[in-house]
């Protein structure tokens, strides 16, 4: 009968997997968070210091998490979704997974364009998509918009990741904005004719591969710059140091940026937890971090970002609104794709 | 068959849960209804001939690879004997420890253009870029290679194990005919191991088709990962879903080629006999092209990658393995046990279920259930997630209408929900496993053991489990690594605060953090190791135990 003990152990380790594993603190949070845990996990540990709140976790894909809110439905534990880019935060709004939240201090602290009109949901750090450069073999003089990658003059000099890549999704969403689908399809088509490679890797392939001298520019968001810069890695290290960052579209609507940010899910019960940690997180001492630790810009206006961000100077943002970012994407996904942007 | 009410009992026990593990698929697949829009149309005109071609190159690459590498190992340290080969038995299975894109990342590390090996090159010769070609890792060939060097050990595993038990008496004949050792193999050995050698390169290439992480790593556009894309990309969970239909297309037409190959034939032991087996003694030369073959296969493999962990493991080690490290470890341990013997469970019934009652209805779905193998493991999640939901909301309502009192969510964001979907995924290994242990016992036997009146648990007590000893650990151990090594599901159903190694690896690696992602990723591997040498010795060992049925014949029945 040795199997029907065997069983029997299998229902009894089942059942155990099936208790509750949240521990019932009295104060308490619910995230589901596409940032992941080792780039949010310290600023919540400071949250729950200073409010006693517990923050409870669940990490994922954005849209994956997504999925699971929806399926979840008015019976979802999750009070609050964090993504790091804003065209979730938008289609989580159409799907009516969210709802509106008023507050004082995140409407005064967060410009409009990196909120919802509607306050669904609040941008809480700007991710920046500049050019990079290769120092001393581009002159940054010969650099000025993202428009002018597509010239045949940088033939087989551009690295830049896959179209499968949120990033390039959100940054090709916002010249169909500033352009229209037309001439965005005109530019996409002589942008990979100048690619130096097919995509493949991620950002800080891109700068790697600049810095070895396969490419003299690489299209890359600046936060993994500053990650390399940081790295204990002395090659990542080197390769960093040869890069140079270039501001495109300062005399035009201004770089291209994505924010990170939170919402509050409709099944939130929570709510006001929910709330608090989000205006925790516009708080000086979060803006800094994310700039420090993180190296992205802070969404605050007037909070100084950290020295390694000062010394590649100040921009001007595109102030598209983002929930812009998060309805063209279906369209510069279809775009990149017809232009044979693996 | 149907006489007593017991057999019937147990028919719908097989049924139910080979439906209940098919739900997820079947969920996939009942997408293929809801209507999607213009995006085929897209798809159709810009990316799909891609994904095709690519998924085809890939699936044909990894074949010829594995087959190359793992039969050609198996032989070697079988029927050979050379310098090292007692330790080559084991550590050629080590790179099955080794998730498939962490050895990428590896790889990638390594070998890329600012890499460490490209940039001695160049420092050594003074060449700069463009002076000199190097092979791509990052492209079709590099994922092929990739997928090899992990997946090969499915192949090896199950064809050794063929050759292990294969008759002496049959390999003497064929001595005794005047055949030297390459003829032996050509001619008897390969073909009698085909079963054997099929099932672990199916078992390969469900796993390629299933892979994600390499492949979008390396920018390849295949079927799984244009899944990913239409799904985030464009919305569209129901073109999604209907790309993962089009893909188990694919694992249909595998499985279906695999049962035309075997066609009608059978292939059972039927002699008692046990020998030693006598080896062939490599000398000189042939001794060191033998051992050449088996280390580069082991260094590239494993040797390699591991190290390139190790040393970044040790850059970062104080920072990363602190108590929740350990909390890591234990999870994904536990979780990998549980799925591991409730898939071995499951396996036997429906192996079982399939023997006793070779009707229709139950092949097919023991068929369905075990396709989840070849799923992206994020499909099968979404497949889990969403009749759990449904049940999870329904039961709710039910009850606060009825009762005035809300039930919440039972079963969604529990681990049960993740035991499920590793159910899912898994139990294709655990079946093919069974099966092909199962497959090895001849029917005459259960005719001996129904004439002594065994009903079927009796029988599978005292006549089959005795002898499928070998079988049912190795199909326990390899579903235990593939636990580990899972990501994707995971990812998706747990429940709050809870993380696995696997977890952990991925989100640091995905954030382009290599070196923090390498102590996760190196307890993965670890932590695989001692399963995967525990299964080599099985195998070894299954020479003995199971040596009353040694001899083997092909039988044409």
């Amino acid at each position: 009968m040795r199997s029907m003990r065997v069983f029997g152990l299998l229902v009894l380790s089942l059942s155990l997997l099936t208790a509750p594993i949240l521990s019932q603190a009295a104060e308490q949070v619910n995230l589901y968070s596409a940032r992941i845990e080792a780039l949010i996990k310290p600023i919540l540990d400071r949250f729950t210091e200073q409010t006693g709140i517990q923050v409870n976790m669940v990490t994922g894909n954005a849209d994956e998490l997504l999925s699971r809110l929806e399926n979840e439905g008015r019976n979802s534990p999750a009070d609050l979704l964090l993504t790091t880019d804003a065209g979730r935060l938008h289609r989580a709004k159409q799907a009516d997974l969210l709802q509106a939240v008023e507050s004082d201090v995140l409407s005064q602290r967060i410009p409009a364009a990196y909120r919802d009109p509607e306050n669904y949901w609040f941008g809480l750090s700007l991710r920046a998509r500049p050019i990079m450069y290769v120092k001393g073999k581009v002159d940054p003089a010969t650099l000025s918009t993202y428009e002018d990658l597509a010239d045949p003059r940088w033939d087989n000099q551009i690295c830049i990741r896959s179209s499968g890549n949120i990033y390039n999704q959100s940054l090709v969403a916002s010249m169909i904005a500033a352009n229209g689908l037309a001439k965005t399809e005109q530019w996409a088509n002589g942008l990979v004719s100048n690619f130096a490679q097919p995509p493949r890797g991620g950002d800080r392939d891109q700068i790697k591969a600049a810095a070895a001298g396969r490419c003299s520019l690489a299209i890359a968001n600046t936060y993994y710059l500053a990650g390399m810069l940081n790295s204990d890695d002395p090659t990542e290290q080197e390769a960093a140091a040869k890069m140079a960052v270039f501001w495109p579209n300062q005399n035009g609507r201004g770089t291209h940026v994505n924010v990170s940010g939170a919402a509050v899910t409709k099944a939130a019960k929570n709510r006001d937890n929910a709330i608090k940690l989000m205006e925790f997180l516009t708080s000086d001492e979060a803006q800094h971090w994310y700039a420090d630790v993180n190296g992205e810009y802070p969404v605050v206006e007037d909070i100084a970002s950290s020295a390694l961000l000062q010394q590649w100077g100040e921009f001007k943002a595109d102030p598209l609104n983002m929930g812009i970012l998060g309805e063209n994407n279906r369209e510069a996904l279809k775009l990149m794709d017809r232009a044979g942007w693996q | 068959m149907s006489r007593l009410l017991p057999f019937t009992t147990f028919q719908s026990l097989v049924l139910l849960s080979a439906l209940l593990l098919a739900m997820p698929v079947a969920v996939v697949v009942g997408f293929v209804f809801v209507p999607s829009g213009d995006v085929w149309a897209h798809l159709a005109s810009t990316v799909l001939s891609d994904y095709i071609s690519n998924s085809l190159l890939l699936m044909l690459g990894v074949s010829v690879g594995t087959l190359l590498l793992g039969v050609s190992t198996a032989w070697l340290t079988t029927m050979c004997s050379y310098p090292g080969r007692g330790i080559f038995e084991w550590a050629l299975l080590l790179p099955m420890a080794m998730p498939a894109y962490i050895i990428a990342y590896t790889y990638t590390g390594m070998l890329d253009f600012a890499g460490p090996v490209q940039t001695l090159l160049r420092d050594l010769t003074g060449w700069g870029f463009g002076d000199y070609w190097f092979p791509q890792i990052r492209s079709l060939n590099g994922a092929v290679l990739m997928l090899t060097l992990v997946l090969y050990p499915y192949v090896y595993l199950l064809s050794r194990a063929a050759f292990l038990n294969q008759s002496v008496c049959v390999l003497d004949v064929s001595r005794t005919l005047g055949n030297g050792p390459w003829r032996t193999f050509f001619s008897v050995a390969l073909p009698l191991a085909r079963p054997a050698i099929i099932a672990g390169l199916s078992l390969a290439l469900m796993e390629t088709l299933a892979d994600y992480g390499t492949v979008q790593y390396f920018g390849v556009s295949t079927f799984t990962t244009g899944i990913f894309r239409t799904w985030f990309g464009m919305g569209s969970a129901a073109a999604a879903a209907q790309l993962a239909a089009g893909l188990m297309v694919f694992v249909f037409a595998l499985i279906m080629l695999e049962r035309y190959s075997r066609r009608r034939a059978r292939y059972h032991h039927t002699s008692r006999r046990h020998q030693d087996l006598r080896r062939y003694h490599l000398t000189g030369g042939k001794a060191w092209l033998a051992f050449s073959v088996s280390f580069s296969v082991l260094l590239f493999g494993f040797l390699l990658p591991a190290s390139q962990l190790l040393s970044w493991t040790v850059s970062v080690a104080d920072d990363v393995i602190d108590a929740r490290f350990m909390q890591m470890l234990f999870n994904s341990l536990q979780l990998a046990t549980l799925a591991a013997g409730l898939a071995l469970v499951l396996a036997l019934l429906m192996a079982y279920g399939q023997r006793l009652y070779p009707g229709k209805a139950i092949r097919y779905a023991v068929r369905v259930a075990a396709m989840g193998y070849a799923v992206p493991g994020a499909v099968i999640a979404v497949g889990v997630m969403i009749p759990f939901a449904w049940f999870d909301n329904t039961l709710d309502s039910w009850t606060r209408v009825t009762f005035d009192y809300s039930t919440g969510l039972l079963l969604s964001g529990t681990l049960v929900a993740v035991v499920f979907a590793y159910l899912c995924r898994f139990l294709a290994v655990a079946l093919q496993t069974v099966e092909s242990g199962l497959g090895r016992i001849t029917p005459s036997m259960d005719e001996a053991g129904r004439s002594f009146g065994y009903r079927p648990l009796t029988m599978l007590r005292s006549v089959h489990i005795p002898i499928l000893q070998g079988s049912l650990l190795t199909a326990l151990l390899l579903v235990f690594v593939d636990v580990l090594k899972e990501l994707p599901a995971t990812l998706i159903l747990r429940p709050f605060n809870f993380n696995t190694l696997a977890v952990r690896a991925y989100e640091l690696a995905s954030d382009e953090r290599l070196a923090e992602a390498a102590p996760a990723a190196l307890a993965i591997v670890v932590a695989g190791i001692v399963p995967v040498i525990l299964l080599s010795r099985t195998i070894t060992r299954s020479r003995q135990t199971a040596s009353h049925l040694n001899d083997a014949t092909a039988q044409d029945s």
